[in-house]
């Protein structure tokens, strides 16, 4: 979610920048191992957001090197970071602030979208700068004609880029943006974790052509499966019934609307005229007062108001942008090569107000190899790798694909891979690590009908395929022992010639054909 | 010593074997005529025969044996679980009959591997037996009679001038008293014509050392007895050719086993059969005595001993079980076991000096055995 009014005044007296440099274990830049993949998904994230909402097919190369001086270091060293792509590029005017500052609006708009607060990047940048002191390079160019080269570093306290050089060099011909940093990592045990991320990243970006020189050196290379983009998600106003007190002080901070009923029908995801009037009514709230003039325990009914109503409209989920059948199937063909695969895309729903759509995938067989489930999960097409055991996605794939596997036919050690997305203004995250769903019970529900669905559609493979199998084992078995029965029959009686049995096999294995 | 020698009566038996192969032939002709009819009018052929599954094996008293009871199985070429057994016994029928016909024999394991020859697969020699008892009960014959004989073969030394009726030694005459260490209880021998004797007993003993011992001994020539090695539970070949000795030569059937439970059911089988061949008949010798060791004679005759084992004690609770073990010593000595807890072996005597079972043993229990 982009709700990006909130820190401001939560955290007055310390920049915000200040704030995430003494908080940084919160976004995930705990440790050297986990804030080099922290590091390298965020500005990865950044890169696909930006060439998603530009519909363009993206292009992304990682490369991850130790510093020159330290190739024999122990680890924890010191290693560059390249992440390019080939998205819009950034306005020249607005990159250093891009990753320069902790960015905050005054927009209350809703938009499905990967980074946290959309600031990952700047935190990747903050965490190079604490741990190196070395700054950051942007490239950036919006035309391909002409690269702007920024070397910049980040004022913490007054949480405002330093601008330490500005060059414009000879474009590449292709719009895009490259981030180089410097930063303290552990590549040997963020390893794992980092191809983790890239594999599950290239499943549900089928569209994208990822290229990663690991630390080692190693190209890993996820070629595009398919040239269809999903449709880029759009911003939205926010629902009442999601929305909090906090977020109202603010609003009628800023507001030029001169009356409630203004306020709440140009501010509101589907309030229009007729439903703020009854709801006005029915919260016993004069809808022609001022914003205003609302006492801070007014504020607080209206919200309260706001949340209890029932007959707002649902939220609507035109700007969700869900994964869509055709990308998750070209995903989950180019990365798991399935001898089976199904996919169950839920209709809209939402919770405490957020629209949210569930899709599942699931794979049998093939690249998938056996061993039981293997569960994928994503939130907003980010794959989620830590904490699977306390995600909600993993209790509904445990109940009813391990816990009821024989409901489904489903037999031990299954090659059986399931793909879980959410996809949200407001993914319902536990902590702020950003790594499990907290069970909300309208998401469970959701994913658990979801799952079903596949399991029903994998069940019915089996069985089909099982029974296929059992023709063409009764075809064989036949085929082989009814000839053999004659010519033994033959001998034994004495006769000259092999019984017309012939017949009586064709019609065998027609009927069996049939049956099936 | 002179020798007072009984004359069977060879050819009557030549002219009821002739004729129980022709039987046989038929029966098996048969078989592959039905089903070669049925393919014919597009039927798929089915076959019955006795279930032999120890649910429907009962004890016939008349008969003193195991018997099958009422309940057939079918073996259907319509049922794809059925269709490869039902080939094979097709196979098997076909070549035994080819066996009778061209008067060959086989073994079990040779069975097996000619399967192969024939595009006739068997996962393995246990699969390819378990089909050939198949056919025994379709067909109520034992596989000796379709001339597929056991590898265990057991040994015979004694008085007794037995005449071939094999291929291509008809005629030939053999002393089974000629070679020391005994004589196969093969196919030839068990088919022999026995032509006269002079012993007046058979002893069946359980295991090679012992027999070895009596021969030494020259038992057969002391007791007038011909000796039999079983060599463990006695083989069909055995069994039978016990049921021929006792019958064709009207000889008393003596059994010496060691002294343990499984001994005790050497003897029984030998005397009434076994579950496993509860199809088939003429393989038991009802008369027959079980001179020992028993476990009462453990203590009478202060026999070194082994403790009993787990085993030991789980079998002798399963026969207290079986109807032949109701009365009499089979009952009795079965007590014995569980109350002294203790076993020996037909070597034990050795204690007393090698000759002690022969000379002193032996003949105690013979006398013994004239009361029972």
């Amino acid at each position: 979610m982009v709700l990006l009014s909130k820190t401001k005044t939560t955290f007055s007296g310390i920049s915000p920048s200040e704030f995430f440099y003494r908080n940084r274990d919160l976004a995930g830049f705990s440790n050297p191992a986990k804030a080099l993949y922290t590091a390298t998904r965020e500005l990865v994230e950044n890169s696909l957001d930006a060439c998603e909402s530009a519909e363009i097919l993206p292009n992304i190369y990682v490369r991850m090197t130790p510093v020159i001086d330290q190739l024999n270091a122990s680890e924890p060293r010191t290693y560059q970071l390249k992440v390019s792509d080939n998205g819009p590029g950034i306005d020249p005017e607005k990159a250093p602030d891009a990753f320069g500052r902790v960015f905050y609006g005054s927009k209350y708009k809703l938009r499905q979208a990967r980074g946290m607060f959309g600031m990952g990047g700047t935190m990747a940048v903050l965490y190079g700068q604490i741990t190196t002191s070395k700054p950051v390079i942007i490239y950036t160019s919006i035309d391909g004609k002409k690269t702007h080269k920024f070397t910049l570093r980040i004022d913490i306290q007054k949480n405002e880029p330093v601008i330490i050089k500005k060059e414009i060099i000879e474009g590449k011909g292709t719009t895009g943006t490259t981030v180089e940093l410097l930063l303290t990592g552990d590549s040997f045990r963020a390893s794992a974790k980092v191809h983790d991320y890239f594999l599950e990243s290239a499943l549900v970006t089928p569209y994208a052509e990822i290229s990663f020189i690991d630390a080692q050196g190693r190209l890993l290379y996820y070629p595009r499966s398919t040239t269809s983009l999903p449709k880029p998600p759009v911003e939205t106003q926010p629902h009442p019934h999601g929305f909090d007190f906090e977020g109202m002080r603010r609003l009628i901070e800023d507001t030029k609307d001169k009356t409630l009923h203004k306020l709440l029908t140009n501010n509101f995801h589907r309030v229009g005229a007729t439903t703020s009037t009854n709801f006005f009514k029915s919260a016993g709230i004069d809808p022609s007062g001022s914003p205003k003039d609302l006492a801070y325990e007014s504020i607080v009914k209206m919200v309260d108001e706001m949340h209890s109503y029932e007959s707002f409209l649902p939220p609507d989920s035109h700007c969700l942008s869900p994964l869509g059948r055709d990308i998750l199937n070209a995903g989950i063909m180019s990365e798991l090569s399935p001898e089976f695969s199904t996919i169950a895309i839920r209709p809209p729903s939402a919770y405490s107000g957020f629209p949210f759509i569930v899709e599942v995938g699931l794979a049998y067989g093939g690249n998938v190899g056996a061993g039981g489930v293997k569960l994928f999960r994503y939130a907003n097409r980010i794959p989620l790798l830590y904490d699977e055991g306390s995600d909600i996605a993993w209790q509904v794939v445990k109940d009813l694909a391990i816990d009821k596997k024989r409901a489904y036919k489903i037999p031990d050690n299954a090659p059986l891979a399931l793909i879980t997305h959410v996809c949200s203004t407001k993914v319902p995250f536990k902590t702020a690590g950003k790594e499990f769903l907290a069970d909300r019970p309208e998401i469970e529900r959701e994913l658990k009908n979801a799952v079903r669905e596949v399991l029903r559609q994998l069940r019915l493979h089996l069985s089909r395929k099982s029974s296929q199998d059992a023709v063409k084992r009764r075809r064989d078995i036949y085929s082989k022992y009814l000839p053999l029965i004659a010519e033994f029959s033959k001998d034994l009686s004495g006769k000259k010639n092999l019984p017309n049995f012939q017949p009586m096999l064709k019609t065998y294995l027609e009927e069996s054909e049939a049956d099936n | 010593m002179p020798k007072s020698k009984k004359q069977t009566k060879s050819s009557k038996r030549q002219n009821d074997i002739e004729e129980q192969k022709v039987q046989i032939k038929s029966q098996l002709k048969q078989l592959g005529e039905k089903i070669y009819s049925d393919l014919n009018s597009q039927k798929f052929p089915t076959i019955h025969f006795p279930v032999r599954s120890v649910s429907n094996i009962v004890y016939d008293k008349k008969t003193k044996q195991y018997i099958l009871g009422s309940r057939t199985v079918s073996r259907t070429a319509s049922n794809i679980k059925h269709i490869r057994p039902f080939t094979q016994m097709t196979w098997l029928a076909f070549f035994a009959n080819e066996l009778m016909s061209n008067k060959k024999s086989s073994t079990l394991r040779d069975v097996y591997y000619s399967s192969q020859a024939y595009a006739v697969d068997y996962e393995d020699q246990p699969e390819s037996d378990a089909i050939i008892t198949d056919l025994e009960s379709v067909i109520s014959t034992a596989r000796e009679r379709l001339n597929i004989y056991p590898e265990e073969r057991s040994a015979i030394f004694g008085d007794l001038d037995i005449e071939y009726t094999v291929p291509g030694y008809e005629g030939n005459r053999l002393n089974l008293s000629s070679h020391p260490d005994g004589y196969l209880i093969g196919p030839s021998l068990s088919t022999a014509d026995f032509v006269s004797t002079s012993a007046e007993m058979i002893i069946a003993i359980e295991k090679g050392g012992l027999f070895n011992r009596f021969v030494e001994e020259k038992v057969h020539s002391k007791y007038k007895a011909i000796i039999i090695d079983t060599a463990g539970q006695a083989p069909r070949t055995t069994r039978y050719m016990l049921k021929r000795l006792h019958e064709e030569l009207n000889l008393p059937v003596y059994i010496m086993t060691d002294g343990d439970v499984y001994g005790e059911h050497i003897a029984m089988v030998i005397v009434s059969g076994s579950a496993g061949a509860a199809h088939l008949r003429d393989l038991t010798v009802p008369s027959a005595k079980w001179l020992g060791i028993w476990a009462s004679d453990i203590a009478k005759y202060k026999l070194p001993t082994i403790p009993m084992t787990e085993m030991d004690f789980k079998r002798v609770s399963e026969l207290k079980r079986d109807p032949r073990y109701q009365k009499g010593v089979w009952s009795k000595e079965l007590d014995v076991f569980m109350e002294i807890k203790a076993k020996c072996e037909l070597e034990a005597f050795s204690k007393y000096g090698l000759t002690t079972i022969v000379d002193k043993y032996l003949p105690e229990k013979l006398e013994q055995a004239k009361s029972m």
